[in-house]
């Protein structure tokens, strides 16, 4: 018997490789040794990848199949889904892992159309049962609840992975082996969208996603002036402001894409400093990564309080510009 | 100018304002969610408003559908109160348990009941689930090219539209023909407020029902049997922490924090 296969879905915009890529690398790694052995495989499409290919073979991949192709340039779901769809039904793996971005999000949901196969979304964690299916815990209801999703007959399973989840393996001495595979099959194709350009906007979230310091903002900060004291803040420890939905709403913050939970980004830094949260679970799915989390409220029944490490109840305006001043002082 | 027939699908999902009242029962295991109402799915708002936008700039006419248990006409009378001509409910028992790929079939199975449309629009998540499948679902069940993440939509000569599609890196413009599935996102527009007038109208406006046996759908495609993917079990995350309160005076609080985030490795000084 073969060994089963777990395949990832890499994915390349502007001709980068997603960080997300390598993340599935790495939870294909966990799958495959619960599944005593797996090989891991992994596609790429695109016009230039070849130079990607050793890249993603020195991270955990056993097999690269690289699909070039002038065509594939650009992400167009009818050339993309074709190619996989097919490509899928003559390899008939175990496990395929995309990540959850807007554009994997959609291929994978008509990619599995084709298949008639199941398909989770979002998955927060990946791991397999006693009878060996893979166990798919998705969110829902904004993260309240989380779900386990199983496929128990059609094949492939699948799932779309957020970014973040897993670690990306560091980088292997042994490389797998790289494969072109032969497009020819999308001259099948006749597509109906055309995808005209793709433009590039700065990654705005980067800095709060990767700050070791989040000063996190609600509606109880009550003013735009109130608002100076958590940029100060964080300014002062490095860190960067990043805010719920009502006090996006109300203005005070830099835009959406520094909005924290479910509809925005996840921050995973050493210290979440919470400033007039209550703590509703769409704001705290964002921040539960967080090594520290401290939170500053006046009400001693706000929620935040027991999803923090540690709680101040008072008003912040009270200790905020002290802190603020402290560590001026020290630095 | 042809005028253009839009069909708009919707979902009504429990009222995401109360998702915090949401539990597990110990033990049944089961979701306990009594008592919050079911609401438009809000991203499915934006769809019906693009729409009606839609329809102001070409003319035409705007119906909704939706796959849902029967109290769900409320919601589509509320779609109609916004101004969409006409509905479709799709109700049957053997629906229940439906995963994106059978709610797709069952939508589809709607749609090709209701005749030919131009544009269909969907929200691209919905609130409950949160996955983005149905929209590029329930187009490839009806073979047609299909976009989600859709932020704006211009029409262009010859029944072309021009798609700007919100991505992760940025923005990705689509040029698609018609007739086409649009799933939205929710940036898309500010969904209008329903009138007096609007809610007026529309209790004289149709909703159509269909069951199973009407769309004549196999049963064994669709519901839990049909479904692909089945459910495991339900399980609360784990946020809790320990909570600890630091109090005292203002000043023995900062001397507190500034304690922690030196221990934490973020205050080196």
């Amino acid at each position: 018997m073969l060994p089963q296969e777990v395949f990832v879905v890499a994915e390349q915009v502007h001709g980068q490789l997603t960080p997300v890529s390598f993340e599935l690398l790495g939870a294909a790694k966990k799958l495959a040794k619960e599944m005593g052995g797996a090989s891991i495989s992994c596609i790429l499409l695109g016009a230039d990848v070849s130079g990607h290919g050793a890249d993603l073979a020195s991270h955990g991949a056993d097999k690269v199949y690289l699909a070039e192709d002038p065509r594939l340039a650009l992400y167009q779901n009818e050339y993309y889904a074709l190619f996989l769809t097919e490509f899928f039904k003559k390899r008939q793996p175990e496990v395929v892992l995309w990540g959850a971005s807007a554009i994997s999000g959609e291929l994978a949901a008509t990619v599995a159309a084709r298949l008639e196969t199941g398909l989770s979304a979002h998955c927060s964690d990946l791991h397999l049962n006693e009878e060996g299916l893979l166990v798919q815990v998705v969110p829902a209801f904004g993260g309240k609840v989380l779900g386990d999703i199983l496929c128990p007959t059609r094949r492939p399973q699948m799932a779309t992975v957020k970014p973040g989840i897993f670690s990306s393996l560091s980088k292997g001495e042994e490389a797998g082996e790289i494969i072109n595979e032969d497009t020819s099959i999308l001259a099948r194709c006749n597509p109906l969208l055309k995808t005209l350009r793709v433009t590039k906007e700065k990654d705005r979230d980067a800095s709060l996603k990767e700050a070791a310091v989040v000063v996190g903002g609600g509606w109880g900060v009550g003013s735009g002036e109130n608002w100076k004291m958590l940029k100060r803040l964080s300014s002062l420890l490095g860190g960067a402001v990043g805010c719920t939905r009502p006090a996006l709403d109300e203005g005070w913050a830099d835009g959406e894409h520094t909005m924290i939970g479910t509809s925005g980004i996840t921050v995973k830094p050493k210290v979440y400093i919470g400033v007039g949260i209550s703590g509703a679970i769409h704001h705290l799915v964002g921040i539960k990564d967080a090594e520290m989390i401290i939170s500053i409220n006046k009400d001693a029944k706000a929620p935040i309080l027991s999803f923090s490490d540690y709680g101040v109840v008072a008003d912040f305006k009270k200790v905020l510009p002290g802190l603020i001043e402290r560590i001026e002082e020290l630095t | 100018m042809k005028e253009r027939r839009i069909l708009v699908c919707i979902k009504p999902v429990p009222d995401p304002e109360h998702y915090d009242e949401i539990r597990i029962d110990p033990t049944s295991k089961t979701l306990v969610r009594s008592g919050i109402p079911a609401v438009i799915n809000p991203n499915d708002k934006n769809a019906i408003e693009a729409a009606l936008e839609v329809r102001e700039y070409w003319g035409g006419t705007v119906e909704l559908l939706s796959m849902a248990p029967p109290d769900a006409e409320e919601n589509l009378r509320e779609g109609l109160a916004m101004g969409a001509d006409k509905a479709y409910l799709l109700s049957d028992r053997s629906f229940a348990g439906s995963d994106t790929l059978a709610t797709a079939r069952v939508l589809a199975a709607g749609v090709e009941k209701i005749g030919s449309f131009d544009l269909v629009i969907t929200g691209s998540e919905s609130a409950d689930g949160g996955t983005t499948n149905v929209s590029p679902q329930l187009g490839e069940m009806l073979g047609l090219p299909h976009v989600c993440n859709v932020e704006s939509i211009k029409p262009q000569n010859e029944g072309q539209w021009q798609l700007n599609v919100k991505i992760e890196e940025g923005y990705m413009e689509v040029e698609g023909p018609t007739p086409m599935v649009i799933g939205v996102n929710h940036k898309i527009n500010i969904p209008r407020y329903t009138t007096v007038m609007g809610i007026m109208e529309a209790e004289d406006k149709e909703v159509v029902i269909w069951s199973a046996a009407d769309l004549g759908i196999d049963n064994g495609k669709v519901g839990l049997t049909g479904s692909p993917t089945q459910p495991g079990g339900l399980h609360e995350p784990k946020l809790q922490r320990a909570g600890e309160l630091l109090e005292g005076e203002p000043e023995v609080v900062v001397d507190k924090l500034i304690k922690l985030l030196r221990q934490a490795g973020v205050l080196n000084a």
